[in-house]
């Protein structure tokens, strides 16, 4: 065991699986020598050598599609997009290629390849940098969407990551970089993709989030705890495929749900996630399903970003709002 | 030059100056490149000459079955054999292509059966399952072939193979990001990448010159500072030559090339109603057609006593039935179904598929 942030645990599980698969490669804008710009990847080159963790020409169309390359000779490339706001560049080479990688040779060649990106708010960058479009991956069929909320989840689903023989889209809110340090055991362990978990136990409302309004809902769920409401706190962790299972147990338990997201309330994967589990909880609900987004605008100037984003008073107020249905 | 005195205009034409076209066999199937002539035997010749029959067969019956609806998605080939075959001869057997959408001749003749070329043309996975070569199936997205090539490229130098990649895209595409960072991608790696632009005077309706001022293709390898070069793409023997040496760069560590064959397309752009009469003259088609790479190397084989038209007859007929029987092969290949799509999916099923999956086994099971 030892005391970890969420990105040395994120560094911990590239470097054990660099150690474990000689075909594991990472790769990107600045994450060779410079150790990345969040330093996830520091010291690696520096322990694996240049042929194994080097740096990229500043092209994220060409970086990813590099990875696509390299899955043909048999490498997993850990490829890692300096902000997920860069995305666009990167687009068909993800969604429009690595997500059918595998259909469109019918399975004849298998896409084990791991984007790792930064996003999230909260940290004032500038423009294009914070923007959730886990959105937009999570409709992509053949992607599977990865958003670790903690040191422990990270490395574990990052190392589960690596060695998925699927594409995954891992992304790391850069809020939590750093925001608190917890116990990550030493050994290579996984978490397995597509579960969810329970992090506080609640019997009168679900509140299910996933990033940083994980910590936000843990928060309001304290706060509503003195008020006398108990809160079901679920992290999905894996926003697509998403764990209804835990879901449903859940809400059938508490027959309330609040779904929580920092992307806008078009986007992200809040309407889906409402939708299908609607279908199958319907009988259980005393109230509505009831959201917590960001406004449908463009992600804010830095210095709107606190009375834009979404937090534990947006949710405490929300889980209100269902409990007095 | 002092900075003084530095001229862009003179820089431009000075570098414009050095893409002249390389040709080794003229329109009259003459050697006007004595010295550059490839190292291919008699035997290797014909056997490239039988490959361009073949194929102008293949795209004429193409063209055919797909206006009798036996054939869906079909781009023609005719007219670009010899940039499509002459540089697939001059590959190795492990080496991979990754082809554009009217590539498929140079799948075929990598090794991939002609049913299952047929069944790419009609839309069945089963066409796109390659066990036994080194390709991919072929791209739609325009450019994307060209970075995903970088990659691959990149395999191959760090297996420590001696093997290349070759990919091919048009002239409009070119024009695309993804063209460039390819290059530019491959370049920086030095990895064993051949670049083709199969230069064929239009991206649909849209003239080469709308594309881009630059007097050539070729040149713009310089801004990922690579070998480059202007080839007739109409000569089987100057486009084996230079991908012959453009591989032989690559294996040795030296990089990557660009090529670009300067070709000519006399179908349609594609079979899904586009009609090239509304943009291009039938003296343009004419003029083009006196370049046919069929007839120059003909003429060439014939004068070193190499061809005849009975050997021309039999490739004909061999063809056809080759064709005839991959359609018949494709006609009896079983119907898709729902879950097989579901299962080419992922390696570990997500739970979202596993629900719908046996939704649809419950369907097909009735």
């Amino acid at each position: 065991m030892a005391e970890m942030t969420m990105i040395q645990a994120i560094t911990e599980a590239m470097r054990t699986e660099l150690k474990n698969d000689e075909n594991v490669l990472v790769f990107g804008e600045d994450v060779g020598v410079n150790g990345g710009v969040f330093r996830a990847t520091e010291d690696l080159q520096k322990e694996f050598g240049v042929d194994r963790v080097f740096d990229t020409p500043l092209a994220e169309s060409g970086l990813v599609s590099l990875g696509f390359g390299l899955t043909l000779e048999g490498y997993r490339p850990v490829v890692e997009i300096q902000f997920f706001g860069f995305l666009f560049e990167a687009m068909d080479g993800i969604a429009g290629q690595i997500a059918r990688g595998r259909f469109r040779s019918g399975a004849s060649k298998q896409m084990p390849l791991v984007v790792r990106a930064p996003f999230g708010g909260g940290v004032h960058t500038p423009e294009l940098h914070a923007d959730s479009l886990e959105g937009l991956m999570a409709q992509t069929p053949g992607l599977k969407v990865v958003i670790p909320s903690n040191p422990v989840d990270a490395k574990g689903l990052l190392i589960e990551a690596i060695r998925s023989n699927d594409p995954v889209i891992f992304l790391e809110h850069m809020k939590l970089y750093r925001s608190f340090r917890e116990d990550v055991p030493d050994e290579d362990y996984t978490v397995e993709i597509g579960k969810a978990k329970v992090k506080r136990e609640g019997t009168d409302v679900t509140l299910i989030a996933y990033g940083a309004m994980v910590q936000e809902s843990l928060k309001a769920a304290e706060a509503l705890e003195e008020e006398g409401i108990s809160a079901e706190v679920i992290d999905l962790r894996t926003v697509s495929p998403v764990d209804y299972e835990t879901l449903v147990k859940s809400v059938e338990k508490t027959n309330r749900a609040v779904m929580i997201q920092e992307a806008q309330r078009q986007a992200g994967v809040a309407g889906q996630v409402i939708s299908e589990l609607s279908e199958r909880v319907i009988l259980s609900l005393e109230a509505p399903i009831m959201r917590v987004t960001a406004p449908d605008t463009v992600y804010p100037f830095t210095q709107a970003e606190s009375v834009w984003l979404p937090n534990k008073d947006d949710i405490i107020e929300r889980a209100k709002e269902v409990m007095n249905f | 030059m002092t900075p003084n005195n530095f001229d862009p205009v003179e820089t431009l034409n000075t570098i414009e100056e050095k893409f002249e076209m390389f040709q080794i066999l003229d329109e009259e199937g003459k050697i006007v490149n004595e010295s550059e002539m490839p190292e291919l035997s008699d035997d290797q010749l014909v056997e490239l000459m039988k490959r361009m029959v073949w194929t102008r067969v293949l795209d004429a019956r193409s063209i055919s079955l797909n206006r009798q609806g036996r054939l869906g998605f079909y781009a023609p080939t005719a007219g670009q054999e010899a940039s499509q075959l002459g540089s697939q001869y001059a590959l190795e057997k492990d080496d991979y292509i990754l082809p554009g959408y009217r590539d498929v001749p140079q799948l075929i003749w990598h090794g991939l059966p002609l049913t299952q070329a047929f069944l790419f043309s009609r839309g069945h996975f089963k066409g796109n399952q390659y066990d036994e070569i080194n390709a991919l199936p072929p791209q739609i997205i325009i450019g994307a072939q060209y970075v995903q090539t970088a990659g691959v490229a990149l395999g191959l130098k760090k297996r420590g193979k001696d093997s290349v990649v070759i990919t091919y895209t048009g002239d409009g595409g070119s024009s695309q990001g993804d063209f460039y960072e390819g290059i530019n991608f491959a370049g920086a790696f030095d990895a064993p990448a051949i670049f083709v632009i199969q230069n064929n005077n239009y991206a649909i309706s849209t003239p080469r010159e709308l594309q881009s001022k630059a007097k050539t293709l070729g040149q713009k390898g310089i801004a990922a500072g690579i070998p480059s070069v202007v080839v007739d793409g109409m000569d089987p023997l100057a486009v084996y030559k230079v991908v012959r040496d453009a591989r032989d760069r690559a294996v040795a560590g030296e990089g990557p090339t660009l090529i670009e064959m300067l070709t000519y397309r006399y179908g349609p752009h594609t079979m899904a109603g586009d009609d090239p009469t509304r943009y291009r003259t039938s003296d343009e088609d004419s003029e083009w057609e006196k370049k046919d790479p069929l007839v120059r190397f003909r003429t060439y084989l014939e004068g070193k006593k190499l061809w005849t038209k009975e050997q021309e007859d039999e490739v004909i007929e061999q063809a056809k039935e080759d064709i005839k029987k991959a359609i018949k092969e494709a006609d009896g290949t079983e119907k898709q179904s729902v879950t097989q799509l579901m299962e080419i999916m992922y390696a570990d099923m997500p739970s979202n598929l596993k629900e719908q999956y046996e939704v649809y086994k419950e369907k097909e099971s009735k």
